[in-house]
């Protein structure tokens, strides 16, 4: 199903899996076009010029969970978001969110969907309160009702207070927190989130993703969340699809996708010397077992291996130069590696540091690698 | 249930359109003084017909009799009154000639030595007009105005002469020496005025600019910073956001209009002859003749920058050619022609009717049926093109 994926390795879902129980037959008019989920993608393709930026995707998001898009920048995610959304219309393949075709139930879709998208929906010289009305509006609710959702929104994320202040005085936190409730004011049984995370300060990124949580299981909102943060998909979504040049190269939950790599003999290993010099990882490098070594600080090795007896060799290769060890430690594989090893590439390539780091959050046990031997 | 949506969701859009509009002082600061920089700089600005006053002029009177004195008696004593020129004195030709290239003359007037001699000896006593070639339009109206003056001296002298021979009136002599006067009457009270010409053009131009820019930006910029996609992924009709941005800049090209209509009203002396209802139902009939346009260049420009630039590249040749600053008559034939192709033209002239003409509707309803005609069609291209360009 699944192109470029070792044989082995075992991977779940297309959207034909989801078809048990009954079929409906789509009617002409707002007729739920398929069964219970929430989005159904088929065969979805879209081709700008000669570049496919997505290339057959079918899968499915059940109702009520967060699911996962996970990529690096361009491989196609913010275009499923945006034929999804009904901005975007597909080339080929089709699509039904909420039960309703995207492009012969459009205005469905629509009143079923709030999207957060990657620049924020929001006018920078209108009040918080005023960005809230507007959007009401434009969903037909009636002003006792608006009023009433407007309040229980703000306080959702303690913006009461600042209700009345243009969105222009704002953090870029607080108006993440504004653009997200934003997208809830028609009580949406989908919600969209674009790269909610990008740029913003550790604290703020904090709050959105436990915003996000509570989103989906205080009102029971699905929630799809696109992200090039491995560790974000880990710690929000049920289920993640792991996309890259517009396919989707993998498709579980986070555990079962971590456990793709675990049977592959591929293990790294996090060592601390107190004594480190560089003949000691010339010699652990030399190794025929090792794949890597990567220098992390002076104290601090990362080794990849491959095969059973590595850590033996290793610490062996250590002791006959007289090391002092002080700790090794086998780490868990990351939704990193597991990317890493079914795209061959980083995920964050084309992400500049500062936005990764700057959110302060590590994306797995490891850190990032500051130095490269060889 | 669907219009009334669309209506409503259009209300909306272009109420938030407005209020970020109010937000920013400094736009509204613009609102007033655009139109007000319009009417200063094209009312002053502009040739206003052909008259001048305080134009330095060098005079150089080489005659020793009497007849050349009395002609720059006669010659002061008008210019007392009109103050149309600053006379300086000058030795010869030469002498005009420096002070012409140091700019400090912008003609000059040459009484020969033989003037007496000549008009003693019963010939004409001939004057030269000295003008300055490099411009063209000073030239000529100096040239105009000095030969004007120069003949109501002769004719004066010449009725003076008449009377004191023949012994007879006043009145008589001039009857004999110009038989025929000349007299103007407007089909409205008061002088015809520039700004009576150019304010009705004007009004037309700032909305169809507000409506020309305004939109294309509207869009393009919300665009550009992915607020569309906030509309566009509500369930909205298409046709709501862009009904609700040509409402909001119309209430801004209206806003502009009125206020270049008091200002010309009292500030430059403009009366309104005609309803000043039908002048509001033209400005708004001049907007629709443009919404298509502006929502055309919107549907197939990418970005702003473009959309400004296909804007400009269409907006000055209408400014120009649709007879807003000049009158259409004086331009050659074929871009006569090519205005005919242009709304404004048509906004101009109805307006310039019933503004300073006290037209009716039944007169300018040749230009309200073209205006019409011109909406539908443009609308007709528009529509179908934005609503494509929104669902790509």
């Amino acid at each position: 199903m699944f192109s470029g994926l070792p044989g082995e390795h075992r991977i779940v879902t297309c959207s034909s899996c989801g078809m048990q129980g009954k079929v409906n037959i789509p009617g002409i008019f707002a007729q739920p076009v398929s069964n219970g989920h929430a989005i159904e993608l088929s065969h979805l393709r879209k081709v700008f010029g000669d570049f496919p930026a997505v290339d057959d995707v079918s899968f499915f998001v059940k109702k009520g969970e967060i699911f996962g898009l996970l990529g690096p920048n361009g491989a196609g995610k913010s275009t499923i978001i945006r034929m999804l959304c009904t901005l975007t219309r597909p080339t080929g393949g089709s699509a039904a969110v909420a039960g309703y075709d995207v492009v012969k139930q459009a205005g469905k879709v629509r009143q079923h969907i709030g999207l957060v998208s990657e620049k924020m929906i929001m006018y920078d010289q209108l009040t918080a309160r005023e960005n809230l009305k507007l959007f009401g509006k434009l969903y037909n609710l009636p002003n006792d009702v608006l009023h009433k959702r407007i309040d229980e929104l703000l306080s959702l994320v303690r913006m009461e207070k600042w209700a009345d202040h243009r969105i222009s005085t704002f953090s870029t936190g607080m108006k993440q927190r504004i653009n997200v409730i934003r997208a809830l004011v028609n009580q949406p049984e989908i919600l969209f989130l674009d790269e909610p995370t990008l740029g913003l300060d550790p604290q703020s990124t904090a709050e959105i993703r436990e915003l996000t949580r509570r989103i989906n299981t205080e009102q029971g909102t699905t929630i799809i969340l696109t992200t090039h943060i491995m560790f974000e998909a880990d710690a929000l979504c049920s289920r993640i699809g792991i996309i890259d040049h517009g396919k989707i190269v993998a498709l579980d939950t986070s555990s079962n996708l971590k456990k793709l790599i675990s049977g592959t003999e591929t293990s790294t290993f996090e060592i601390e010397l107190l004594n480190l010099k560089p003949d000691m990882i010339s010699s652990v490098q030399s190794l025929s077992s090792v794949k890597s070594v990567v220098q992390e600080d002076p104290t601090h090795l990362f080794v990849r291996t491959v095969g059973n007896d590595a850590f033996d060799s290793i610490v062996d290769s250590l002791r006959k130069n007289g090391a002092k060890v002080r700790m090794v430690k086998n780490l868990e594989p990351t939704l990193e590696d597991v990317f890493l090893h079914l795209t061959g590439r980083e995920a964050r390539e084309k992400v500049s540091e500062n936005t990764t780091s700057s959110s302060g959050q590590r994306h797995g046990p490891r850190r990032r690698r500051t130095q490269r031997i060889r | 249930m669907g219009v009334r949506n669309v209506i409503s969701h259009s209300f909306w859009i272009c109420w938030k359109d407005l209020l970020e509009f109010s937000r920013s002082k400094l736009r509204l600061a613009m609102l007033v003084l655009m139109p007000l920089f319009m009417m200063v700089m094209v009312g002053f600005i502009f040739p206003t017909g052909n008259s001048i006053s305080n134009t330095p002029i060098a005079l150089v009177n080489s005659d020793t009799g009497a007849m050349g004195a009395a002609f720059v008696t006669q010659l002061k004593a008008i210019n007392n009154n009109t103050h149309m020129m600053n006379l300086s004195s000058a030795k010869d030709f030469n002498d005009v000639k420096n002070k012409l290239q140091n700019s400090e003359v912008s003609g000059g007037i040459i009484i020969p030595e033989n003037f007496s001699s000549e008009i003693h000896a019963g010939h004409q006593g001939v004057i030269t007009i000295v003008i300055d070639q490099s411009n063209p339009q000073m030239s000529y109206t100096i040239q105009g105005v000095l030969t004007k003056t120069i003949e109501v001296i002769g004719e004066q002298t010449a009725i003076f002469n008449l009377s004191s021979t023949y012994h007879i009136s006043i009145a008589t002599a001039t009857s004999l020496v110009t038989p025929y006067t000349v007299q103007s009457k407007g089909i409205i009270p008061g002088e015809p005025n520039y700004f009576q010409f150019v304010a009705p053009g004007i009004i037309a131009m700032v909305v169809m600019m507000a409506l020309m820019t305004g939109l294309p930006h509207a869009i393009s910029y919300e665009k550009e910073i992915g607020t569309l996609d906030g509309m566009l992924a509500a369930p909205i009709n298409r046709l709501s956001i862009i009904l609700g941005k040509v409402l909001a800049q119309t209430v801004r090209g209206m806003i502009q209009g009125f206020i270049i209509l008091i200002l010309a009203v009292v500030l430059f002396g403009v009366v309104i002859e005609g309803n000043i209802l039908l002048v509001v139902f033209l400005i708004l009939l001049t907007v629709f003749s443009f919404v298509g346009l502006g929502i055309l260049i919107t549907s197939f420009t990418e970005n702003e920058e473009t959309a400004t630039m296909v804007m400009m590249t269409l907006m000055f040749p209408m400014m120009f050619l649709s007879g807003v600053f000049f009158p259409l008559q004086q331009m050659p034939w074929y871009m006569q022609d090519l205005a005919h192709f242009l709304p404004l033209t048509y906004a101009t002239t109805a307006l310039r009717k019933v503004m300073v003409l006290g037209a009716d509707i039944s007169a300018v309803g040749t230009e309200v049926l073209i205006l019409v005609g011109f909406g539908v069609f443009l609308l007709a291209i528009a529509v179908p093109m934005f609503r494509r360009a929104m669902s790509k």
